[in-house]
């Protein structure tokens, strides 16, 4: 039987505005980030046209 | 010895029927499914077609109370098989309250049961296809493969997995509550804001998940109003002396075959470490239901959650306990208990993997994770057109994003990470796993389905002509596999037959 405990270590020591940041950048992000420019170009081509409708008139009830 | 997991999935789609007026998402549904089985009719070198209803006998009264109800309140007698119809592929394929509902087959391995969840995909899109082709001009049934309308109304993404009886409910119930709550990092389908009452667009502009506005209470047996994470519905559809089924409702629906992977591979390794009482050490969070949001809503994956008695430890801080414990314990027991060496190294490598990129810079994983991959997307269009996170152009990428319409899925376009061949997957919307018991049910309804009456997960009911209906009871998962059955199942020419030589 492993012993067990209930609670272990402490909070990692991190700063508070982390906590509110969005993901940070690096190099593979930026890699990604031209590709998406990419994407981005495009895009508009395929998004519904009317966004605001859409979203209203998407309704799904009776889910579990 | 942790028993070998059986595993599978029940997908709700969501469904919306543009340009229809009045149209309702049950007859949606029902015209949907049935334009599929429909086609399978009419398709010349098809398999004969598994017109074979399900069968509710076994079902917990609750279930077969509200399922029958609703059938016979809102469709056709004649209607109930066409929408509870079983596949040669052993997959369920039924309305679902108001939406269509996919369940796979039951798998022996999760890399198995992302094939039959790319599979089920590939069904609702021939569905789609094929339902649209005979709607008046201009009308359109759309599919979604998500788990929220953004309205507050969610439906779900089940899975299961066989569990032995003999291991405490309590137990199961401590342990896996800390992984469900913190598995979201990685298996999250990622949202535009969120459902829960007075959470702004500025408090959360984005999260991790689908799904974790609608959950309430921490154990219960309800699935749709008050959502317990962790869920006590007790119907194992086999052999109830041995086994349990965990029916998990906590997950989001994903696109990205790798967020399934993980979903599914993680979850059966730490229930085996759970059976065998193996996690090295074990944590209580102080008020899960409101970490299942705290780490939704919290995309830094800094944030510590609180312990009980005190102290406090990050998600991706206690899905590396979870880690190293399943490290340790494949290395002393092996993996066979969620498919053998290579599918079990393979979730290690892909747990490990992620959970290193998550900790220095998630956006690596944008090809691999959903709500990464979404995130940058939605994101890159919010800042390129300088937009709010509450514009409406927000929202409605996310539900596009879910999109199953191969022109219009926004997923599709994000060259995301494939972990099987769509040419398999295709293979498998009509061929059964051959390693559980799917194998047996499959077969039997492609060779011999105008002989069966009804069938469901723990047994098949054959009509032989003058004799009484007959019932083949299947409640072992692992049994009825190729392995046992397969020359038998060729053997025979007539299901009478096969019944003989079953000796029932």
């Amino acid at each position: 039987m492993p012993e067990r405990t209930q609670k272990q270590r402490p909070a990692p020591q991190r700063s508070e505005e982390a906590l509110v940041d969005t993901p940070a950048k690096s190099e593979a992000g930026e890699k990604l980030k031209a590709d998406l420019d990419d994407l981005l170009d495009e895009i508009d081509d395929v998004l519904e046209t009317n966004a605001e409708d859409f979203v209203k008139s998407y309704i799904q009830k009776g889910g579990q | 010895m942790a028993l070998r997991k059986i595993l599978g999935m029940e997908t709700e789609f969501g469904i919306f029927h543009r340009r229809a007026g009045d149209s309702n998402p049950i007859a949606a549904s029902s015209v949907l499914i049935n334009a599929y089985i429909n086609s399978l009719d009419r398709s010349a070198n098809a398999s004969p077609i598994p017109r074979v209803g399900w069968d509710f006998v076994d079902e917990t009264p609750a279930n077969d109370a509200r399922g029958l109800n609703l059938f016979t309140a809102m469709a056709p007698q004649v209607e109930i098989h066409l929408v509870n119809a079983v596949l040669t592929n052993g997959a369920r394929y039924y309305v679902d309250h108001a939406h269509p509902e996919l369940s796979t087959p039951e798998c022996a391995d999760p890399l198995t049961v992302v094939l039959y969840d790319r599979a089920a995909e590939m069904i609702l899109v021939e569905s789609m296809r094929q339902a649209n082709a005979a709607l008046p001009e201009g009308e359109e049934i759309v599919v979604y493969k998500n788990n929220s309308d953004r309205k507050g109304n969610s439906y779900g993404t089940h899975e299961n997995y066989l569990m032995d009886r003999a291991t405490p409910f309590s137990r199961v119930v401590a342990q896996i509550m800390p992984h469900f709550v913190t598995r979201q990092i990685y298996t999250g389908a990622g949202k535009v804001g969120s459902e829960a009452v007075g959470i702004s667009s500025e408090q959360v502009p984005f999260q991790l998940t689908q799904r974790a506005d609608f959950f309430e209470e921490q154990v219960g047996l309800e699935t749709t109003l008050k959502r317990p994470i962790v869920n006590t519905r007790d119907e194992p559809h086999a052999d109830a002396k041995k086994y349990r089924r965990l029916h998990v409702i906590v997950g989001d629906a994903n696109l990205s075959q790798v967020s399934t992977f993980l979903k599914i591979g993680p979850t059966a390794l730490v229930l085996c470490l759970v059976e065998d009482d193996c996690l090295d050490r074990t944590f209580v969070l102080k008020d899960p239901v409101l970490a299942m949001r705290q780490v939704s809503y919290d995309l830094s994956l800094r944030r510590p959650l609180e312990l009980d008695g005190g102290g406090s430890i990050t998600a991706l801080d206690m899905q590396w306990e979870y880690f190293r414990s399943a490290q340790r314990y494949a290395e002393s027991r092996g993996l066979d208990c969620i498919g053998g060496e290579p599918v079990g190294r393979e979730v290690l490598r892909r747990w490990e993997h992620v959970l290193t990129a998550l900790e220095s810079d998630p956006m690596q994983l944008a090809d691999q994770l959903d709500w990464v991959a979404k995130y940058r997307l939605i994101n890159g269009y919010r800042e390129r057109h300088d937009l709010r996170w509450n514009d409406a152009r927000m929202a409605a990428m996310d539900l596009q994003y879910h999109d199953m319409r191969p022109a219009k899925s926004l997923f599709s376009r994000l060259g995301v990470e494939t972990l099987v061949d769509d040419a398999d997957a295709a293979v498998a919307m009509s061929e059964p796993p051959e390693d559980t018991r799917a194998y047996f049910r499959g077969k039997c309804l492609q060779k011999w389905a105008d002989d069966i009456v009804a069938a469901n997960w723990d047994s098949m009911v054959f009509d032989i002509g003058d004799d009484p209906l007959r019932r083949v009871p299947m409640m072992e998962p692992t049994r009825g596999t190729k392995a046992h059955v397969g020359s038998l199942l060729a053997e025979c020419e007539t299901s009478a037959e096969l019944l003989r030589r079953l000796g029932s």
